[in-house]
Protein backbone atom coordinates (compact mmCIF):
# COMPACT_ATOMS: atom_id res chain seq x y z
CA UNK A 1 0.00 0.00 0.00
CA UNK A 2 1.27 3.14 -0.82
CA UNK A 3 1.45 6.38 1.64
CA UNK A 4 1.82 9.56 1.58
CA UNK A 5 4.62 11.27 -0.95
CA UNK A 6 8.33 10.38 -0.74
CA UNK A 7 9.12 13.55 1.23
CA UNK A 8 7.82 11.92 4.42
CA UNK A 9 10.34 9.21 4.07
CA UNK A 10 11.73 9.28 7.80
CA UNK A 11 8.03 8.32 8.46
CA UNK A 12 8.20 5.00 9.76
CA UNK A 13 11.53 5.51 11.92
CA UNK A 14 9.84 8.68 13.46
CA UNK A 15 6.75 6.37 14.25
CA UNK A 16 8.76 2.86 15.40
CA UNK A 17 11.26 4.80 16.91
CA UNK A 18 10.15 4.69 20.87
CA UNK A 19 8.70 1.36 20.47
CA UNK A 20 12.28 0.01 19.45
CA UNK A 21 13.91 2.02 22.38
CA UNK A 22 11.48 0.06 24.77
CA UNK A 23 11.56 -3.19 23.46
CA UNK A 24 15.49 -2.93 22.85
CA UNK A 25 16.17 -1.44 26.83
CA UNK A 26 13.85 -3.50 28.36
CA UNK A 27 13.48 -6.90 26.14
CA UNK A 28 15.83 -7.60 23.84
CA UNK A 29 19.34 -6.26 25.13
CA UNK A 30 18.47 -7.76 28.76
CA UNK A 31 17.34 -11.31 27.78
CA UNK A 32 20.74 -11.49 25.95
CA UNK A 33 22.69 -10.29 29.03
CA UNK A 34 20.65 -12.87 30.88
CA UNK A 35 22.26 -15.42 28.77
CA UNK A 36 25.51 -14.14 29.14
CA UNK A 37 24.86 -13.78 33.15
CA UNK A 38 24.14 -17.53 33.43
CA UNK A 39 27.21 -19.00 32.76
CA UNK A 40 28.82 -16.32 35.14
CA UNK A 41 28.68 -16.83 39.22
CA UNK A 42 26.92 -15.13 41.73
CA UNK A 43 27.96 -11.88 41.23
CA UNK A 44 28.69 -12.43 37.60
CA UNK A 45 32.60 -11.69 38.33
CA UNK A 46 34.07 -15.41 37.13
CA UNK A 47 32.73 -17.51 34.31
CA UNK A 48 31.98 -20.99 35.48
CA UNK A 49 30.91 -22.45 31.93
CA UNK A 50 27.54 -24.65 32.45
CA UNK A 51 27.81 -25.10 36.64
CA UNK A 52 24.58 -23.15 37.26
CA UNK A 53 22.76 -25.35 34.79
CA UNK A 54 24.27 -28.15 36.50
CA UNK A 55 22.77 -26.89 39.62
CA UNK A 56 19.60 -26.14 38.08
CA UNK A 57 19.04 -29.68 37.35
CA UNK A 58 20.76 -31.46 40.01
CA UNK A 59 19.59 -29.47 43.73
CA UNK A 60 16.55 -30.35 45.22
CA UNK A 61 14.79 -27.82 45.42
CA UNK A 62 14.69 -26.96 41.91
CA UNK A 63 13.81 -30.97 41.30
CA UNK A 64 10.71 -30.28 43.39
CA UNK A 65 9.71 -27.26 41.32
CA UNK A 66 10.16 -29.42 38.26
CA UNK A 67 8.01 -31.74 39.39
CA UNK A 68 5.32 -29.18 40.77
CA UNK A 69 5.36 -27.53 37.32
CA UNK A 70 4.73 -31.11 35.92
CA UNK A 71 2.03 -31.58 37.93
CA UNK A 72 0.42 -27.90 37.41
CA UNK A 73 0.68 -28.59 33.75
CA UNK A 74 -1.08 -32.09 34.26
CA UNK A 75 -3.82 -30.97 36.39
CA UNK A 76 -4.12 -27.57 35.96
CA UNK A 77 -4.97 -27.67 31.97
CA UNK A 78 -7.07 -30.59 32.17
CA UNK A 79 -9.41 -29.19 34.57
CA UNK A 80 -9.52 -25.65 33.36
CA UNK A 81 -9.52 -26.21 29.93
CA UNK A 82 -12.28 -29.41 30.93
CA UNK A 83 -14.48 -27.36 33.27
CA UNK A 84 -14.69 -24.18 30.26
CA UNK A 85 -15.44 -26.94 27.98
CA UNK A 86 -18.19 -28.38 29.87
CA UNK A 87 -19.40 -25.25 30.98
CA UNK A 88 -19.54 -23.55 27.28
CA UNK A 89 -22.05 -27.04 26.18
CA UNK A 90 -23.84 -26.55 29.04
CA UNK A 91 -25.04 -23.05 29.91
CA UNK A 92 -25.78 -23.17 25.92
CA UNK A 93 -28.86 -25.00 27.13
CA UNK A 94 -29.90 -22.66 29.89
CA UNK A 95 -31.35 -19.36 29.88
CA UNK A 96 -29.17 -17.69 32.70
CA UNK A 97 -25.95 -18.68 30.88
CA UNK A 98 -24.68 -14.43 30.46
CA UNK A 99 -25.28 -14.54 34.51
CA UNK A 100 -23.26 -17.35 35.15
CA UNK A 101 -20.31 -16.68 32.21
CA UNK A 102 -19.94 -13.55 34.00
CA UNK A 103 -19.82 -14.87 37.85
CA UNK A 104 -17.29 -17.28 36.53
CA UNK A 105 -15.36 -15.14 34.78
CA UNK A 106 -15.26 -12.41 37.94
CA UNK A 107 -12.07 -13.91 39.12
CA UNK A 108 -10.03 -13.30 35.70
CA UNK A 109 -10.60 -9.42 37.15
CA UNK A 110 -8.90 -9.82 40.44
CA UNK A 111 -5.22 -10.13 41.32
CA UNK A 112 -3.76 -13.44 41.78
CA UNK A 113 -2.62 -12.17 44.83
CA UNK A 114 -5.95 -11.42 46.10
CA UNK A 115 -7.36 -14.25 44.82
CA UNK A 116 -4.35 -15.99 46.89
CA UNK A 117 -5.49 -14.60 50.26
CA UNK A 118 -9.04 -15.47 48.95
CA UNK A 119 -8.34 -18.88 49.33
CA UNK A 120 -6.17 -19.08 51.65
CA UNK A 121 -9.28 -18.18 54.10
CA UNK A 122 -11.15 -21.08 52.54
CA UNK A 123 -8.47 -23.30 53.41
CA UNK A 124 -7.65 -21.78 57.45
CA UNK A 125 -6.79 -24.59 59.34
CA UNK A 126 -7.73 -24.52 63.32
CA UNK A 127 -7.23 -27.50 65.88
CA UNK A 128 -10.50 -29.42 65.85
CA UNK A 129 -10.86 -28.04 69.37
CA UNK A 130 -11.65 -24.55 68.02
CA UNK A 131 -14.33 -23.27 65.67
CA UNK A 132 -13.15 -23.63 62.11
CA UNK A 133 -12.91 -20.44 59.91
CA UNK A 134 -12.23 -21.73 57.02
CA UNK A 135 -15.47 -23.04 54.63
CA UNK A 136 -13.46 -26.24 53.58
CA UNK A 137 -12.52 -27.47 56.92
CA UNK A 138 -15.42 -26.53 58.54
CA UNK A 139 -17.51 -28.62 55.89
CA UNK A 140 -15.40 -31.80 56.62
CA UNK A 141 -15.95 -31.63 60.32
CA UNK A 142 -19.31 -31.11 59.73
CA UNK A 143 -19.17 -34.17 58.02
CA UNK A 144 -17.16 -36.13 61.11
CA UNK A 145 -13.92 -35.75 59.52
CA UNK A 146 -10.87 -34.31 61.64
CA UNK A 147 -9.51 -30.21 60.25
CA UNK A 148 -6.94 -30.38 57.15
CA UNK A 149 -3.86 -28.79 56.39
CA UNK A 150 -4.82 -27.94 53.12
CA UNK A 151 -1.24 -25.91 52.49
CA UNK A 152 0.96 -28.17 55.09
CA UNK A 153 0.09 -31.91 53.67
CA UNK A 154 2.41 -32.84 51.19
CA UNK A 155 3.11 -33.85 48.58
CA UNK A 156 0.01 -33.68 46.92
CA UNK A 157 -3.22 -32.14 48.50
CA UNK A 158 -1.54 -28.78 49.29
CA UNK A 159 -0.08 -28.49 45.75
CA UNK A 160 -3.75 -29.45 44.27
CA UNK A 161 -5.05 -27.37 46.66
CA UNK A 162 -2.86 -24.16 45.51
CA UNK A 163 -3.51 -25.83 41.99
CA UNK A 164 -7.08 -25.25 42.62
CA UNK A 165 -6.92 -21.40 42.79
CA UNK A 166 -5.01 -21.55 39.40
CA UNK A 167 -8.44 -23.29 38.20
CA UNK A 168 -11.01 -21.14 39.86
CA UNK A 169 -9.30 -17.61 38.61
CA UNK A 170 -8.71 -19.42 34.72
CA UNK A 171 -12.16 -21.45 34.16
CA UNK A 172 -14.23 -18.49 33.20
CA UNK A 173 -11.07 -17.51 30.18
CA UNK A 174 -11.82 -21.05 29.16
CA UNK A 175 -15.34 -20.75 29.24
CA UNK A 176 -15.66 -17.86 27.37
CA UNK A 177 -13.47 -18.75 24.57
CA UNK A 178 -14.49 -22.14 24.11
CA UNK A 179 -18.19 -21.09 24.41
CA UNK A 180 -17.36 -18.19 21.48
CA UNK A 181 -15.79 -21.02 19.35
CA UNK A 182 -19.40 -23.27 20.31
CA UNK A 183 -21.52 -20.84 19.44
CA UNK A 184 -19.91 -21.21 15.72
CA UNK A 185 -21.20 -24.40 15.40
CA UNK A 186 -24.07 -24.71 12.85
CA UNK A 187 -27.21 -26.03 14.65
CA UNK A 188 -28.53 -27.76 11.87
CA UNK A 189 -25.79 -30.24 11.98
CA UNK A 190 -26.09 -30.81 15.75
CA UNK A 191 -29.88 -31.21 15.10
CA UNK A 192 -29.73 -33.55 12.04
CA UNK A 193 -27.07 -35.55 14.31
CA UNK A 194 -29.65 -36.03 16.64
CA UNK A 195 -32.51 -36.80 14.22
CA UNK A 196 -30.31 -39.86 13.26
CA UNK A 197 -31.12 -41.31 16.38
CA UNK A 198 -26.85 -39.97 18.20
CA UNK A 199 -27.09 -39.96 21.59
CA UNK A 200 -25.39 -36.55 23.23
CA UNK A 201 -22.35 -38.35 24.11
CA UNK A 202 -21.89 -38.80 20.39
CA UNK A 203 -23.03 -35.23 19.23
CA UNK A 204 -20.34 -34.20 21.93
CA UNK A 205 -17.15 -36.63 20.72
CA UNK A 206 -17.93 -36.76 17.19
CA UNK A 207 -19.43 -32.87 16.04
CA UNK A 208 -18.54 -30.63 18.88
CA UNK A 209 -14.88 -31.97 19.77
CA UNK A 210 -13.73 -32.21 16.14
CA UNK A 211 -15.00 -28.77 15.11
CA UNK A 212 -13.52 -26.98 18.45
CA UNK A 213 -10.13 -28.53 17.87
CA UNK A 214 -8.23 -25.21 16.89
CA UNK A 215 -9.74 -23.59 19.36
CA UNK A 216 -9.08 -26.26 21.97
CA UNK A 217 -5.67 -25.93 21.05
CA UNK A 218 -4.85 -22.33 21.86
CA UNK A 219 -6.55 -22.33 25.28
CA UNK A 220 -4.49 -24.97 26.25
CA UNK A 221 -1.10 -23.51 24.63
CA UNK A 222 -2.56 -20.69 26.87
CA UNK A 223 -2.82 -22.41 30.11
CA UNK A 224 0.25 -23.95 29.25
CA UNK A 225 2.05 -20.66 29.43
CA UNK A 226 0.90 -19.53 32.45
CA UNK A 227 1.82 -22.92 33.96
CA UNK A 228 5.48 -22.44 33.10
CA UNK A 229 5.55 -18.72 34.39
CA UNK A 230 2.91 -19.47 37.88
CA UNK A 231 4.52 -17.26 40.53
CA UNK A 232 1.80 -14.91 42.57
CA UNK A 233 -0.37 -17.46 43.61
CA UNK A 234 2.89 -19.74 45.32
CA UNK A 235 4.19 -16.87 46.56
CA UNK A 236 1.29 -15.31 48.50
CA UNK A 237 0.03 -18.66 49.46
CA UNK A 238 3.05 -21.01 50.47
CA UNK A 239 6.45 -19.17 49.48
CA UNK A 240 7.37 -22.81 48.48
CA UNK A 241 7.18 -24.49 51.54
CA UNK A 242 6.28 -27.66 52.14
CA UNK A 243 7.19 -28.92 48.58
CA UNK A 244 5.35 -26.72 46.57
CA UNK A 245 8.00 -24.90 45.22
CA UNK A 246 7.86 -23.76 41.35
CA UNK A 247 10.22 -22.40 39.14
CA UNK A 248 9.62 -18.78 39.19
CA UNK A 249 9.39 -18.79 42.59
CA UNK A 250 12.84 -20.33 42.65
CA UNK A 251 13.78 -17.71 41.04
CA UNK A 252 12.96 -15.13 42.39
CA UNK A 253 14.26 -16.51 45.46
CA UNK A 254 17.71 -17.12 44.13
CA UNK A 255 18.02 -13.19 42.68
CA UNK A 256 16.83 -11.80 45.90
CA UNK A 257 16.87 -14.14 48.88
CA UNK A 258 20.59 -15.48 48.04
CA UNK A 259 21.79 -12.91 45.25
CA UNK A 260 22.62 -15.36 43.39
CA UNK A 261 22.84 -14.10 39.75
CA UNK A 262 23.97 -16.76 37.80
CA UNK A 263 21.97 -19.14 39.35
CA UNK A 264 18.88 -17.20 39.00
CA UNK A 265 20.40 -16.31 35.50
CA UNK A 266 20.38 -19.97 34.64
CA UNK A 267 16.67 -20.43 36.31
CA UNK A 268 15.51 -17.87 33.94
CA UNK A 269 16.80 -19.07 30.59
CA UNK A 270 15.23 -22.75 31.05
CA UNK A 271 12.13 -20.92 32.16
CA UNK A 272 12.35 -19.03 28.49
CA UNK A 273 13.58 -22.02 26.67
CA UNK A 274 10.70 -24.28 27.69
CA UNK A 275 8.30 -21.43 26.83
CA UNK A 276 10.21 -21.27 23.01
CA UNK A 277 7.51 -24.11 21.26
CA UNK A 278 4.95 -21.88 22.47
CA UNK A 279 6.69 -18.71 20.50
CA UNK A 280 6.80 -20.73 17.41
CA UNK A 281 3.18 -21.80 17.81
CA UNK A 282 2.55 -18.47 18.57
CA UNK A 283 4.05 -16.81 15.78
CA UNK A 284 3.00 -19.79 13.49
CA UNK A 285 -0.70 -19.43 14.07
CA UNK A 286 0.32 -15.58 13.45
CA UNK A 287 1.16 -15.97 10.23
CA UNK A 288 -1.67 -18.30 9.42
CA UNK A 289 -4.01 -15.27 10.34
CA UNK A 290 -2.27 -13.38 8.05
CA UNK A 291 -2.45 -15.39 5.26
CA UNK A 292 -6.50 -15.02 5.87
CA UNK A 293 -6.43 -11.82 5.53
CA UNK B 1 -45.37 -34.14 30.19
CA UNK B 2 -43.66 -30.72 30.37
CA UNK B 3 -42.69 -31.55 33.89
CA UNK B 4 -40.97 -34.81 32.91
CA UNK B 5 -38.47 -32.72 31.29
CA UNK B 6 -38.30 -29.79 33.28
CA UNK B 7 -37.35 -32.65 36.07
CA UNK B 8 -35.19 -34.17 33.45
CA UNK B 9 -33.26 -30.62 33.50
CA UNK B 10 -32.87 -30.97 37.42
CA UNK B 11 -29.22 -32.09 37.24
CA UNK B 12 -28.37 -29.64 34.52
CA UNK B 13 -29.78 -26.97 36.77
CA UNK B 14 -27.94 -28.47 40.09
CA UNK B 15 -24.87 -28.82 38.88
CA UNK B 16 -24.82 -24.90 37.70
CA UNK B 17 -25.99 -24.11 41.09
CA UNK B 18 -22.97 -25.75 42.52
CA UNK B 19 -20.55 -23.83 39.85
CA UNK B 20 -22.33 -20.43 40.60
CA UNK B 21 -21.48 -21.50 44.80
CA UNK B 22 -18.00 -22.46 44.02
CA UNK B 23 -17.22 -19.34 42.56
CA UNK B 24 -19.23 -17.01 44.83
CA UNK B 25 -18.59 -18.51 48.12
CA UNK B 26 -14.96 -17.86 48.70
CA UNK B 27 -15.23 -14.14 47.61
CA UNK B 28 -18.32 -13.45 49.74
CA UNK B 29 -16.85 -14.78 52.60
CA UNK B 30 -13.89 -12.55 52.21
CA UNK B 31 -16.43 -9.73 51.95
CA UNK B 32 -18.90 -10.46 54.45
CA UNK B 33 -15.83 -11.25 57.15
CA UNK B 34 -13.74 -8.13 56.46
CA UNK B 35 -16.82 -6.49 58.01
CA UNK B 36 -16.71 -8.30 61.02
CA UNK B 37 -15.59 -7.99 64.37
CA UNK B 38 -12.19 -9.18 64.98
CA UNK B 39 -13.33 -11.52 68.02
CA UNK B 40 -16.82 -12.62 66.16
CA UNK B 41 -14.06 -13.64 63.22
CA UNK B 42 -12.57 -16.09 64.99
CA UNK B 43 -15.04 -17.66 67.11
CA UNK B 44 -17.48 -18.56 64.47
CA UNK B 45 -17.56 -18.56 60.77
CA UNK B 46 -18.47 -16.37 58.30
CA UNK B 47 -21.54 -18.65 56.82
CA UNK B 48 -22.89 -18.81 60.30
CA UNK B 49 -24.61 -15.26 59.54
CA UNK B 50 -26.50 -16.74 56.77
CA UNK B 51 -27.95 -19.30 59.55
CA UNK B 52 -28.04 -16.75 62.05
CA UNK B 53 -28.74 -13.38 61.28
CA UNK B 54 -29.56 -12.09 64.10
CA UNK B 55 -26.47 -12.83 65.66
CA UNK B 56 -24.40 -10.53 62.50
CA UNK B 57 -22.43 -7.64 64.09
CA UNK B 58 -20.51 -5.55 61.56
CA UNK B 59 -17.60 -2.77 61.56
CA UNK B 60 -15.69 -0.48 59.21
CA UNK B 61 -12.93 -1.06 61.98
CA UNK B 62 -10.89 -3.41 60.05
CA UNK B 63 -10.68 -1.41 57.23
CA UNK B 64 -10.06 1.92 59.41
CA UNK B 65 -6.84 0.38 60.86
CA UNK B 66 -5.74 -1.52 56.96
CA UNK B 67 -6.11 2.11 55.61
CA UNK B 68 -4.37 4.30 58.10
CA UNK B 69 -1.99 1.97 60.13
CA UNK B 70 -1.02 -0.54 58.37
CA UNK B 71 -0.68 1.92 55.26
CA UNK B 72 -3.38 0.22 52.51
CA UNK B 73 -4.48 3.81 51.63
CA UNK B 74 -1.23 4.88 50.79
CA UNK B 75 -0.70 1.36 48.84
CA UNK B 76 -4.18 2.19 47.23
CA UNK B 77 -2.93 5.87 45.56
CA UNK B 78 0.55 4.39 44.80
CA UNK B 79 -1.44 1.87 42.62
CA UNK B 80 -3.12 5.03 40.86
CA UNK B 81 0.23 6.36 40.79
CA UNK B 82 2.00 3.37 39.24
CA UNK B 83 -1.11 2.45 36.98
CA UNK B 84 -2.43 5.58 35.32
CA UNK B 85 1.30 7.03 33.87
CA UNK B 86 2.18 3.86 32.79
CA UNK B 87 -1.05 2.72 30.74
CA UNK B 88 -1.14 5.96 28.78
CA UNK B 89 2.61 5.57 28.06
CA UNK B 90 2.28 2.10 26.86
CA UNK B 91 -1.19 3.05 24.55
CA UNK B 92 1.25 6.12 22.80
CA UNK B 93 3.85 4.62 22.56
CA UNK B 94 2.22 1.44 20.81
CA UNK B 95 -0.56 2.85 18.81
CA UNK B 96 2.34 4.88 17.09
CA UNK B 97 4.45 1.86 16.33
CA UNK B 98 1.22 -0.17 15.19
CA UNK B 99 -0.12 2.58 13.28
CA UNK B 100 3.60 2.05 11.03
CA UNK B 101 3.23 -1.49 11.00
CA UNK B 102 -0.08 -1.50 9.92
CA UNK B 103 -0.20 1.25 7.19
CA UNK B 104 3.52 2.24 6.56
CA UNK B 105 5.99 0.55 3.72
CA UNK B 106 9.37 -0.26 5.03
CA UNK B 107 11.71 -2.58 5.05
CA UNK B 108 11.59 -5.30 7.63
CA UNK B 109 8.10 -4.66 8.05
CA UNK B 110 7.32 -8.36 8.38
CA UNK B 111 10.26 -9.55 10.82
CA UNK B 112 9.46 -6.68 13.10
CA UNK B 113 5.69 -8.16 13.23
CA UNK B 114 6.52 -11.29 13.78
CA UNK B 115 9.31 -10.42 16.85
CA UNK B 116 6.78 -8.72 18.26
CA UNK B 117 4.55 -11.36 18.67
CA UNK B 118 7.32 -13.87 19.47
CA UNK B 119 8.23 -11.29 22.48
CA UNK B 120 4.54 -11.25 23.82
CA UNK B 121 5.22 -14.56 25.76
CA UNK B 122 8.78 -14.38 26.68
CA UNK B 123 9.05 -14.61 30.19
CA UNK B 124 9.64 -11.32 32.38
CA UNK B 125 11.86 -13.81 34.70
CA UNK B 126 14.42 -13.54 31.41
CA UNK B 127 15.00 -9.35 31.92
CA UNK B 128 14.66 -8.82 35.40
CA UNK B 129 18.44 -9.33 36.65
CA UNK B 130 20.06 -7.10 34.08
CA UNK B 131 17.52 -4.18 34.60
CA UNK B 132 17.77 -4.13 38.11
CA UNK B 133 21.24 -4.04 37.88
CA UNK B 134 20.80 -0.85 35.54
CA UNK B 135 18.18 0.94 37.58
CA UNK B 136 20.65 0.45 40.52
CA UNK B 137 23.05 2.33 39.22
CA UNK B 138 20.72 5.00 37.99
CA UNK B 139 18.93 4.68 41.35
CA UNK B 140 15.19 4.10 39.58
CA UNK B 141 14.98 1.08 42.15
CA UNK B 142 12.38 1.92 44.29
CA UNK B 143 11.04 5.07 41.76
CA UNK B 144 7.74 5.13 39.96
CA UNK B 145 9.68 6.16 36.74
CA UNK B 146 11.37 3.16 37.20
CA UNK B 147 8.24 0.93 37.35
CA UNK B 148 6.34 3.24 34.54
CA UNK B 149 9.29 2.59 32.27
CA UNK B 150 9.57 -1.28 32.86
CA UNK B 151 6.27 -2.14 32.54
CA UNK B 152 5.79 -0.17 29.41
CA UNK B 153 8.23 -2.25 28.18
CA UNK B 154 6.84 -5.61 29.55
CA UNK B 155 2.99 -4.10 27.80
CA UNK B 156 4.01 -3.67 24.35
CA UNK B 157 4.40 -6.07 22.85
CA UNK B 158 0.83 -7.40 23.53
CA UNK B 159 -0.16 -4.15 23.12
CA UNK B 160 1.30 -3.05 19.44
CA UNK B 161 -0.17 -6.42 18.66
CA UNK B 162 -3.65 -5.86 19.61
CA UNK B 163 -3.74 -2.32 17.97
CA UNK B 164 -1.80 -3.46 15.02
CA UNK B 165 -4.31 -6.10 14.16
CA UNK B 166 -7.40 -3.65 14.56
CA UNK B 167 -5.56 -1.27 12.17
CA UNK B 168 -4.96 -3.50 9.87
CA UNK B 169 -8.47 -4.56 9.39
CA UNK B 170 -9.53 -0.76 8.81
CA UNK B 171 -10.33 -0.73 4.90
CA UNK B 172 -7.51 0.79 2.82
CA UNK B 173 -9.85 2.71 1.03
CA UNK B 174 -9.79 5.18 3.47
CA UNK B 175 -6.73 5.65 3.92
CA UNK B 176 -5.68 5.64 0.44
CA UNK B 177 -8.51 8.45 -0.39
CA UNK B 178 -6.77 10.14 2.27
CA UNK B 179 -3.25 10.61 1.04
CA UNK B 180 -4.84 11.25 -2.52
CA UNK B 181 -6.27 14.20 -0.73
CA UNK B 182 -2.82 15.17 0.72
CA UNK B 183 -2.62 14.40 3.96
CA UNK B 184 0.36 12.88 5.39
CA UNK B 185 0.75 10.17 8.30
CA UNK B 186 0.42 12.72 11.01
CA UNK B 187 -3.22 13.50 10.00
CA UNK B 188 -4.10 9.87 8.84
CA UNK B 189 -3.21 9.35 12.48
CA UNK B 190 -4.39 11.78 14.74
CA UNK B 191 -7.94 12.83 12.44
CA UNK B 192 -8.47 9.12 11.01
CA UNK B 193 -7.24 6.80 12.90
CA UNK B 194 -7.09 7.57 16.41
CA UNK B 195 -11.84 8.38 16.57
CA UNK B 196 -12.00 5.60 14.42
CA UNK B 197 -10.01 3.43 17.28
CA UNK B 198 -11.64 4.47 20.39
CA UNK B 199 -13.33 1.34 21.21
CA UNK B 200 -10.45 -0.95 20.74
CA UNK B 201 -8.34 1.63 22.59
CA UNK B 202 -10.78 1.64 25.68
CA UNK B 203 -10.13 -2.27 25.58
CA UNK B 204 -6.49 -1.97 25.38
CA UNK B 205 -5.98 0.79 28.12
CA UNK B 206 -8.38 -1.53 30.28
CA UNK B 207 -6.49 -4.34 30.36
CA UNK B 208 -3.08 -2.60 30.40
CA UNK B 209 -4.14 -0.59 33.47
CA UNK B 210 -5.95 -3.96 35.12
CA UNK B 211 -2.98 -5.38 34.18
CA UNK B 212 -0.41 -3.11 35.38
CA UNK B 213 -2.64 -2.52 38.36
CA UNK B 214 -2.77 -6.63 39.75
CA UNK B 215 0.78 -7.65 39.18
CA UNK B 216 3.33 -8.56 41.73
CA UNK B 217 6.19 -9.38 40.14
CA UNK B 218 7.45 -6.16 38.81
CA UNK B 219 6.46 -4.23 41.82
CA UNK B 220 7.96 -7.04 44.10
CA UNK B 221 11.19 -6.86 42.06
CA UNK B 222 11.33 -3.10 41.00
CA UNK B 223 10.14 -1.71 44.68
CA UNK B 224 10.74 -4.41 46.90
CA UNK B 225 12.43 -2.91 49.35
CA UNK B 226 10.59 0.39 49.75
CA UNK B 227 7.10 0.20 51.51
CA UNK B 228 6.44 3.88 51.25
CA UNK B 229 5.63 3.18 47.22
CA UNK B 230 4.57 -0.22 47.27
CA UNK B 231 1.24 -0.51 45.14
CA UNK B 232 -1.41 -2.88 46.22
CA UNK B 233 -0.99 -5.92 45.63
CA UNK B 234 2.51 -6.15 46.68
CA UNK B 235 1.39 -4.02 49.72
CA UNK B 236 -1.29 -6.87 50.40
CA UNK B 237 1.49 -9.93 49.85
CA UNK B 238 3.51 -8.47 52.52
CA UNK B 239 0.88 -8.08 55.15
CA UNK B 240 0.53 -11.62 54.30
CA UNK B 241 3.87 -11.97 55.20
CA UNK B 242 4.05 -10.05 58.56
CA UNK B 243 0.07 -10.64 60.07
CA UNK B 244 -0.62 -13.83 57.95
CA UNK B 245 -3.13 -15.03 60.96
CA UNK B 246 -4.83 -11.68 61.12
CA UNK B 247 -7.78 -12.78 58.92
CA UNK B 248 -9.90 -9.16 60.32
CA UNK B 249 -6.88 -7.46 58.65
CA UNK B 250 -6.18 -9.07 55.28
CA UNK B 251 -9.73 -9.88 54.13
CA UNK B 252 -10.06 -5.78 54.83
CA UNK B 253 -6.96 -5.80 52.54
CA UNK B 254 -7.38 -8.18 50.30
CA UNK B 255 -11.05 -6.47 49.51
CA UNK B 256 -9.51 -2.64 48.93
CA UNK B 257 -7.14 -4.29 46.81
CA UNK B 258 -10.21 -5.68 44.57
CA UNK B 259 -12.40 -2.78 44.70
CA UNK B 260 -11.50 -1.23 41.48
CA UNK B 261 -10.64 -3.91 39.64
CA UNK B 262 -14.85 -5.12 40.45
CA UNK B 263 -15.79 -1.98 39.41
CA UNK B 264 -13.98 -1.90 36.25
CA UNK B 265 -15.35 -5.28 35.34
CA UNK B 266 -18.90 -4.48 36.52
CA UNK B 267 -18.76 -1.28 34.57
CA UNK B 268 -16.73 -1.96 31.57
CA UNK B 269 -17.45 -5.74 31.04
CA UNK B 270 -17.94 -5.56 27.14
CA UNK B 271 -14.50 -4.06 27.00
CA UNK B 272 -12.95 -6.18 29.54
CA UNK B 273 -13.73 -9.30 28.06
CA UNK B 274 -12.77 -8.39 24.40
CA UNK B 275 -9.42 -7.48 25.99
CA UNK B 276 -8.75 -10.61 27.64
CA UNK B 277 -9.91 -12.37 24.55
CA UNK B 278 -7.75 -10.68 22.39
CA UNK B 279 -4.78 -10.61 25.40
CA UNK B 280 -5.43 -14.86 25.09
CA UNK B 281 -1.69 -14.84 23.84
CA UNK B 282 -0.52 -13.46 26.70
CA UNK B 283 -1.05 -16.04 28.92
Amino acid sequence: MEGPGRGTRPGPRLYLAPALVFLGLFLVYPSIRTIVLSFYGPRSQNFVGFHNYLTAFTSSSMLTAFRNNLLWLLVFTFFSVGMGLVLAVLLDRVRYEALVKSIVFLPMAISYVAAGVIWKFMYAYRPASAAQIGLLNAIVVALGGKPIGWLIERPWINNLALIAVGVWVWTGFCTVVISAAYKGIPKEMLEAARIDGASEWQVFLRITIPFLKSTLAMVTTTMIVFVLKVFDIVYVMTNGAYDTEVIANRMYKEMFLYQNYGLASAIAVILFLLIVPFILINIRRFRAQEAVR
Amino acid sequence: MRWRRRLSRLPLHLFLLAVVLIWLAPSLGLFVSSFRPKEDLYSSGWWTLISDPSRARFTLENYRQVLLREGMGRAFLNSFIIAVPTTLLTIGVAALAAYALAWMDFRGRQILLVSVVGLIVVPLQLSLIPILRIYRTLHLNGTFPGVWLAHTGFGLPFMIYLLRNFFAALPSELFESAFIDGASHFTAFTRLLLPLSVPVLASAAIFQFLWVWNDLLVALVFLGGYEQVAPLPLKLALLVGSRGQDWHLLTAAAFISMIVPLMVFLSLQRYFVRGILAGALKG
